[in-house]
């Protein structure tokens, strides 16, 4: 009895055991110890955060790595049901632009805010895609506190990218486009009409906010990533391109004629030298600056009319344009500042250029002509060398801290391991499937964090239980820790990720927001404990100063709400404990509902279409009795007599009749 | 014996598995500062326990009022000057039926309170609604109990 089994399992640990070495089939090719590496006890947390762009759904979510838990989808660019961004009074001027409220965009890039090149934990910044716009979201209490549109932009893809001390937010656009103020042009005049511009957002270091700096009105190519340089090469940035063909049209075989695109390397600190000697042009520009505040905890939304722009044709000496081999995706600056790597995604190899040899070139005026009056550096002059041979469809890459590159290949589906200093690949690892993006921890800074790598796949198929035609997107957690990487991990993410970013908990978690202070609270229509509840009216808009607490409203019951009226139920949330939000909800609300953080007011808008008695109730379960949290409006026919009476705990029509009696 | 058998399978599975997959590696895992427990450390403020305080006469008019202040902002909605319980008691006599650092720990500490007190516990019986740790220091406490002194007529 006892030899067989033992035999079975030897046999068995000896399959797996190849399988494990050789992984042939890679679908199982999972080590032994990957349960152990990812998982995390229940109560305990995870070492990192992945913060990760929503694609389509216009969001960011956070996930905890390595167990890969979602954690929090933070809304941004679209309204989000669970807690009434874009629907509640307080946020809606968020989500306006100087084309009106545009309620859903795209948001494809992560860029965590770094001081001296690393991580400080203090902000992420997030694109807009399709309605440009770049917005500023707080670690802390894991909200967008800041949107900024982009004027002369169209889709905002080469964005957002930050410098070392985040002294400036970038974003390039992917569309070029003729200029706001003078748009109305044949399309077919697109080398002579169509521009491409950059623009530069400076980020204010104690408070986060933004403001357009300059625009650089770059020749009409397409951009599609970016980085900026660090270390040796902070002052520089460097951009992809595509569409240097400059075609309007069919750009699937238009765009793809030349053998090479650019790479855009651009000097900023010497645009900053220009713009001090007054080289910026002033342009009408309309675009909309919104920013939440913490202590009102109501957005504001301005619209501006100006922006400064800035022409490297005036201006030598800023732009160069290195040439890159064939539609360049991503371009990825190494740890130390010297290495750029460019992803040409039609291309057979991977370039990486020296920003040491980019700097001679430009002294030596080693140029291969010029492109739209923008000098072109010669290919080699720049080339530090070529990894032969990397796989099909290069995208993007991301540093290990070692020494290493690592880069996703959408076409052969893998992620390739590479050294940077002798540009020999060190291996290989499938992923499931065509992958897109990847991270690394600190990948994009001057220290990486190292330890995993995470790709985020365009496509699922097969990796899930299948739910129908559409399918939650596909991540993959690598370990990275030893020569060979190793797959730890499959989890679903919402939206489609694009890019993302992984910093250790330890930065931020210590300064994560429990609640507001009640007393620091200056919301207009605050009720600051409820002897501030009331109901006000001011012709046909009622205003109800309502607080809640474990487990009720004050007031919760109202009268003498009128068809016609406009109600507005300001909520005041009176707790001052973690995690004891309160939502509210009214029956036939033709606007939403809405969820309120401790210390916090939030203001849901209702119109009342039929007399009768409306519950109102909270939505988010907050106690053993909050079954019992409710409450009662009664609307009354236009015109009639009821008085505007409410009160908790008491029946406010007897007592009003009382009132009346006594009189 | 079955489960025997397999575990030592299973170290024979896991051991080999490590050899083949991390000879050289470099554990860089160690390298990296990152201290998980550092950021799950996330424990609620609270105040510490307390378990002495003094009261005098006559009242520190000063603390009455901001007492009544936090009184009406973070405790009314709860509680009533009067006998009447809404969600928890109301505070007349309060001041004559528990110990006035008994007050206090409950407005600071709450949770340690239901945690560990048999009379906390007991009104969480009653009223089925855990008190809410309303973010009230110790100096704001103090004056709460003031105030709740003067509800119930020290001068």
């Amino acid at each position: 009895m006892k030899s067989p089994i033992l035999a079975m399992a030897a046999v068995a640990a000896l399959g797996l055991n190849l399988v494990g070495c050789k992984p042939k089939d890679a679908g199982s090719a999972v080590s032994g110890d990957a349960a152990e590496k990812v998982y995390v006890a229940p109560g305990k947390h995870d070492e990192f955060y992945n913060i990760v762009s929503g694609g389509f759904n216009g969001q960011m979510s956070v996930y905890g790595i390595p167990s890969g838990r979602l954690l929090k989808i933070v809304p941004v660019f679209s309204v989000f049901p669970e807690n009434g961004w874009g629907y509640s009074e307080e946020s809606k001027p968020m989500l306006n632009t100087s084309h009106g409220e545009v309620p859903w965009d795209d948001l494809h890039h992560i860029a965590l805010s770094t001081t001296n090149g690393e991580h400080d934990g203090r902000w992420a910044f997030g694109n807009a895609n399709n309605t440009p716009r770049v917005a500023r979201v707080s670690l802390s209490s894991f909200r967008t506190e800041e949107i900024l549109e982009l004027p002369n932009s169209a889709g905002n893809h080469s964005s957002p990218f930050i410098t070392e001390n985040t002294e400036y937010v970038i974003a390039g656009t992917r569309f070029s486009v003729p200029t706001d103020n003078n748009a109305d042009v044949p399309i077919s005049t697109f080398k002579q009409n169509f521009k491409g511009y950059i623009s530069f957002i400076n980020v204010d270091k104690n408070t986060g906010r933004m403001g357009i700096a300059f625009q650089l009105k770059t020749p009409g190519v397409s951009f599609d990533l970016a980085r900026a340089g660090k270390g040796k090469s902070h002052g520089w940035f460097f951009f992809s391109t595509y569409n240097t063909e400059q075609a309007n049209t069919l750009l699937e075989v238009n765009a793809s004629q030349k053998d090479k695109d650019f790479i855009l390397a651009v000097n900023w600190k010497k645009a900053e030298e220009y713009l001090k000697q007054g080289k910026g042009r002033k342009e009408p520009a309309k675009y909309a600056h919104n920013l939440y505040d913490e202590k009102t905890h109501t957005a504001t939304s301005t619209i501006m009319n100006e922006v400064i722009t800035l022409d490297p044709k005036e201006c030598p000496g800023i732009v160069y344009f290195i040439p890159c081999p064939k539609s360049p995706h991503g371009c990825d600056v190494d740890p130390t500042g010297e290495y750029i790597v460019g992803s040409g995604k039609l291309a057979a190899v991977i370039p990486v250029f020296s920003f040491d040899k980019l700097q001679k070139a430009i002294a030596d005026k080693t140029f291969d002509g010029d492109f739209d009056g923008i000098p072109v550096v010669k290919y080699e002059a720049a080339l530090y060398g070529e990894v032969q041979k990397p796989g099909l469809g290069p995208l993007h890459t991301e540093f290990d801290g070692q020494g290493n590159a690592i880069t996703s290949f959408f076409v052969s589906s893998e992620l390739v391991k590479w050294n940077i200093k002798d540009l020999k690949v060190l291996d290989r690892v499938p992923t499931y499937y065509s992958v897109g993006h990847l991270s690394i921890p600190g990948g994009p800074t001057k220290k990486p964090h190292g330890k995993y790598v995470i790709a985020y796949n365009k496509i699922t198929k097969d990796r899930y239980l299948p739910t129908g035609p559409e399918l939650a997107q596909s991540a993959q957690l690598y370990d990275i820790s030893g020569d060979k990487m190793k797959l730890l991990l499959d989890f679903p993410t919402v939206g489609e990720p694009h890019y993302a970013e992984a910093i250790p908990a330890a930065l931020i978690a210590k300064n994560s927001t429990k609640i507001y202070k009640i007393e620091e609270n200056g919301h207009k229509y605050a009720a600051k404990g409820e002897k501030e509840a009331k109901v006000v009216r001011e012709g046909n808009k009622v205003h109800v100063y309502i607080t809640s607490i474990r487990s009720h409203f004050t007031p919760d019951n109202i009268e003498g709400v009128k068809l016609g009226d406009e109600v507005y139920f300001h909520v005041t949330n009176l707790e001052q404990d973690w995690d004891v939000p309160h939502g509210f909800a009214v029956k036939g609300g033709d606007n939403a509902e809405i969820l309120i953080m401790p210390g916090e007011t939030q203001t849901l808008r209702w119109k009342p279409n039929r007399v009768g008695v409306v519950p109102i109730y909270c939505t988010d379960f907050c106690s053993a009795l909050h079954q019992e949290m409710q409450g009662y409006v009664r609307v009354s026919p236009a015109g009639s007599n009821v008085q505007l009476t409410w009160g908790t705990g008491k029946n406010p029509v007897a007592e009003a009749e009382k009132k009346v009696a006594k009189k | 014996m079955r489960k025997q058998i397999l575990a030592i399978a299973l170290l024979a599975l896991s051991v080999t598995w490590y050899g083949c997959s991390s000879d050289g590696a470099k554990q860089r895992s160690e390298e990296t500062p990152t201290d998980p427990v550092e950021a799950t450390n996330q424990q609620e403020v609270h105040g510490d326990m307390i378990t002495e305080v003094k009261l005098t006469t006559p009242l520190d008019q000063a603390m009455v009022k901001q007492g009544q202040e936090i009184y009406d902002v973070k405790c009314g909605s709860c509680h009533k000057l009067d006998e009447t319980r809404i969600v928890g008691p109301g505070w007349k006599g309060i001041t004559q039926r528990r110990e006035p650092a008994w007050i206090m720990n409950m407005i600071t500490n709450v949770d340690m309170m239901l945690a560990n007190d048999a009379e906390a516990q007991k009104l969480l019986e009653q009223c089925l609604v855990r008190m809410p740790n309303q973010n009230i220091t110790e100096p704001e406490a103090r004056s709460v109990l003031e105030f709740m002194r003067q509800n119930d007529g020290v001068k």
